[in-house]
């Protein structure tokens, strides 16, 4: 391993480490911080990084890894209703905007294929900016939130028409380009390249569904199969497996890997191993996404900026300006309501990472020259950085506003993922607890880790998720901040009380009702102060030991009142042994030992109490004397 | 024309009971009449609502028997009253279904004949402390007969627990008769 790479690695760590949590911390958010950090030790500064490009190549992958967990989190029923906002306001998005800057260009005095060039470009926002930033808000499951990610989905999508475009309007402007082409057209050589533009179409249709197809029926026998393995980071391995080689075939046929993976996540969300895909994939796409948004601060040009400053200002004003009013005008016009469209604008009011691309392929093909490309990188660069500002303004001066006037209206399109309990353990005896609350209207979120209890379920259509719920990462995916109660079922005594302590520990908002596999367990249970639990042999023993008394004559009602009474002394007798459990082993045993004897009192008395028995004196009761 | 008859028994502790049992068996296995034991039916007191509204409907005469406990009748009658003679159903908009029919209590007390009056130490007649068992019925649009009660069971012979077993017995058969 090189030195110099030690280096780069620690400078962009420590970058992070030190920036991060201040903006953080400041209220600013994570995604600003990142953005300085690059910003402060890039070339215009500190000058301490090397080739800002590579560092943003590798790290355009915590994008495609961002959308994968994205589309993860998003059942494709719920992307059906939403076909009409990415469809209807992402068209008219692009449109518009394009259509605005264009004019703007002409007015510059701009050639009109240049002009409809820099309108295309600049109408792309950045994906990873607005999803990180909504999500850091946790609004992304409102309508406003939508509307963005509807939006942005759809820029996904028109990249690739626009890419194929560029080629023509630079023939049209007279510019260098050779013929319009695959190769060209995408930046990268796309391997189709040589194939006539039909089997292009129909290779990169194929590709498409290949990948939906292999997902959705062939991936989860290859889970199960790893899974079962026990080997824990070979999951994390096929889970990065399937988003690269996903993002690699979507290269190959010139699509986005973005929006391939998001696919490929979307498809996924279905799966019973959704939220352990989700727990492993989430910190490298935190990790990238971050190197991201420092590779994009580095790569802003601040010497530029300085030598001119009016330019950059009027450029970064126009791009904001014309994107925010288009946004917002759009957000009226689809009613999205006042509070949500302004969301939707200050949030998608910027350039995007896809603009870097087409700037770079504007300047490739001659459209673009150096003069107009390099103050618009800069423009979009910082436009970059003004959003989560942007955004933060709406948060504290806009927002409140709107809170009082309509106080429930965001909360409306939220996707209940969010269940209000977390079932760990579907076996033999969680099951019928989730089946109990399910039946009952009550959403459960279930996780077990036995992958073939997984599967087996699920052909009986009962949905639960493949995961160790003792990971604290896969208990926040499965939703356990927002959960109110935790139910612990997994049949292994020392993997409840580690799930009890990290459940105590990480979510003590929770409120915890275990079960007990025996009585040292139920112990166990009571000095964690984990009070609701049942023995789980206790409820079927009894039930049988009632039908015996029935069966030995007992009247039914008989039966249920000495279980009854049964079992009010067993658990008292469990609670108050509980306490000398872990103490003195000669104490505890001769505890238990009067247990026992003063069990069989407390039956002998019950003989004696005759129910409803007594001696009646109704026959001679008058009232008492006084 | 003969009527159907439903006994809807409660008797929390049946194995200590004498009078009760015996009133039981008499009229075990009689043609036209359906006994139902409520507490052997629904030991945990969970009654089975649309079960019971069936048999309501397949029957003319509706006898609640069950030994009088604390001027009342012991808690899983109350509950099947609760639960079953439901808005709709038994009264209220729509609540027709059970208009025309005829209800007997039948019922046992410790007490003697002389104690449920106004002098005595119970203060109150029979009709008095059974008025919600006579305004339940009248709500749902029933009848309800002369109550048939056997007092001071103590205090009776073995000879005489037959008597009023068979006395019972030609009760019910008078209501299978229709009248
Ligand atoms: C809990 C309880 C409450 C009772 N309340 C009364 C009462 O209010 N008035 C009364 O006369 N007898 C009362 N008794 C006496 C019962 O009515 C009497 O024991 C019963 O009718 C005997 O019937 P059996 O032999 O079938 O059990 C009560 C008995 C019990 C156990």
């Amino acid at each position: 391993m090189s030195q110099d790479f030690l280096f780069q690695a620690v400078i962009y760590l420590l970058a992070a480490v030190v920036a991060v949590p201040v903006a953080k911390r400041a209220g600013l958010g994570s995604v600003l911080g990142y953005l300085l950090a690059g910003v402060v030790i890039g070339p215009s500064v500190l000058n301490l990084v090397g080739q800002v490009e590579d560092v943003q190549h590798v790290a355009e992958f915590g994008v495609v890894m961002m959308l994968f967990v994205v589309g993860l989190e998003l059942r494709p029923s719920l992307l059906w209703r939403l076909r009409g906002p990415i469809l209807g306001t992402g068209s008219a998005q692009v449109v518009f905007t394009a259509a605005g800057v264009t004019g703007l260009g002409l007015l510059c005095g701009l050639a009109w294929p240049v002009a409809l060039t820099v309108g295309l470009t600049l109408a792309m926002s950045s994906t990873a900016i607005v999803i990180q930033s909504l999500a850091e808000r946790g609004v992304l499951n409102t309508r406003g939130g939508q509307a963005c990610f509807s939006v942005l989905l759809f820029q996904d999508i028109a990249v690739i028409p626009i890419l194929a475009v560029l080629p023509w309007l630079a023939e049209i402007n007279g510019g260098s380009a050779g013929h319009g082409g695959g190769a060209e057209a995408h930046g990268h050589e796309s391997a189709l390249a040589h194939l006539p533009p039909w089997a292009q179409t129909l290779s990169t249709i194929g590709a498409v569904v290949a990948v939906v197809i292999v997902t959705h029926y062939f991936l989860r026998y290859v889970f199960r199969y790893v899974a079962a393995s026990k080997l824990r980071e070979m999951f994390t391995v096929v889970a990065l497996l399937v988003v690269a080689g996903v993002a690699w075939l979507m290269h190959l046929v010139g699509l986005s890997a973005a929006l391939g993976t998001f696919i490929a996540g979307v498809v996924l969300a279905e799966s019973e191993y959704r939220h352990q895909l989700e727990a492993d994939v989430e910190p490298f796409k935190g990790l990238l996404l971050g190197l991201f948004f420092i590779a994009v601060g580095a790569g802003l040009n601040l010497g530029l900026v300085a030598a001119q400053p009016g330019l950059i200002a009027s450029l970064v004003i126009g791009l904001v300006g014309v994107k925010f009013l288009v946004l917002l005008l759009l957000g009226l016009g689809f009613r999205l309501g006042a509070g949500s469209s302004l969301l939707f604008a200050c949030a998608l009011a910027q350039g995007g990472e896809f603009c870097f691309v087409l700037l770079g392929m504007g300047g490739q093909l001659g459209l673009l020259t150096p003069d107009v490309s390099a103050p618009l990188s800069a423009a979009v660069a910082l436009s970059m950085t003004l959003t989560p500002l942007l955004l933060i303004v709406n948060d504290r001066l806009i927002q409140p506003r709107f809170a009082k006037l309509t106080p429930k209206r965001e909360a409306d399109a939220v996707e209940s993922h969010d269940n209000p309990i977390i079932l760990a353990g579907f076996g033999r005896f969680g099951h019928i607890v989730g089946r109990l609350l399910q039946a009952n209207g009550f959403g459960v979120t279930v996780l077990d880790n036995d992958p073939d209890q997984v599967e087996m379920l699920g052909r009986f259509g009962l949905r639960s998720f493949y995961g160790d719920a003792s990971r604290a990462d896969l208990l926040a995916a499965a939703g356990a901040e927002k959960a109110r109660l935790f139910v612990c079922a997994v049949d292994d005594e020392a993997k409840s009380l580690e799930i009890v302590d990290l459940v105590q520990h990480e979510f003590p908002h929770l409120r915890i009702l275990a079960r007990a596999v025996n009585r040292n367990h139920a112990y166990e249970l009571i000095k964690r102060g984990v009070s609701d639990f049942r023995r789980d042999t206790l409820g079927s023993a009894l039930d049988l030991g009632t039908d015996v008394l029935r069966a030995m004559g007992f009247r039914a009602h008989r039966a249920v009142r000495a279980t009854e009474l049964f079992r009010c002394y067993e658990e008292e007798s469990v609670r108050e042994l509980a306490e000398h459990a872990s103490g003195d082993q000669a104490t505890y045993i001769s505890m238990a030992r009067q247990h026992l004897e003063n069990l069989e009192s407390v039956f002998r008395q019950d003989l004696k109490r005759h129910h409803l028995d007594t001696e009646d004196a109704w026959d001679t009761a008058g009232p008492k004397e006084t | 024309m003969a009527s159907r008859v439903l006994i809807l028994f409660a008797h929390p502790a049946l194995h200590r009971s004498r009078i009760n049992a015996a009133l039981m068996e008499a009229v075990q296995g009689m043609e036209g009449v359906t006994f139902r034991d409520l507490y052997e039916e629904y030991p945990t007191l969970h009654v089975d609502v649309e079960t019971e509204q069936e048999l309501l409907l397949e029957h003319d005469v509706i006898v609640w028997q069950h030994p009088f406990y604390w001027y009342s009748a012991p808690a899983l009658l109350k509950e099947w009253q609760d639960v079953v003679l439901e808005y709709g159903f038994a009264y209220g908009e729509g609540g027709t279904r059970l208009v025309g029919k005829r209800v007997l209590s039948a019922l046992t007390t410790g007490g003697p004949e002389e104690a449920y009056q106004k002098t005595g130490y119970n203060r109150f007649t029979m009709r008095e402390l059974l008025a919600p068992f006579a305004q339940t019925s009248f709500l749902c649009g029933m009848e309800y007969l002369e109550p048939f009660i056997i007092h001071g069971v103590r205090g009776l012979t073995a000879e005489q627990v037959q008597e009023w077993a068979q006395r019972y017995r030609a009760r019910i058969a008078a209501l299978v008769a229709g009248d």
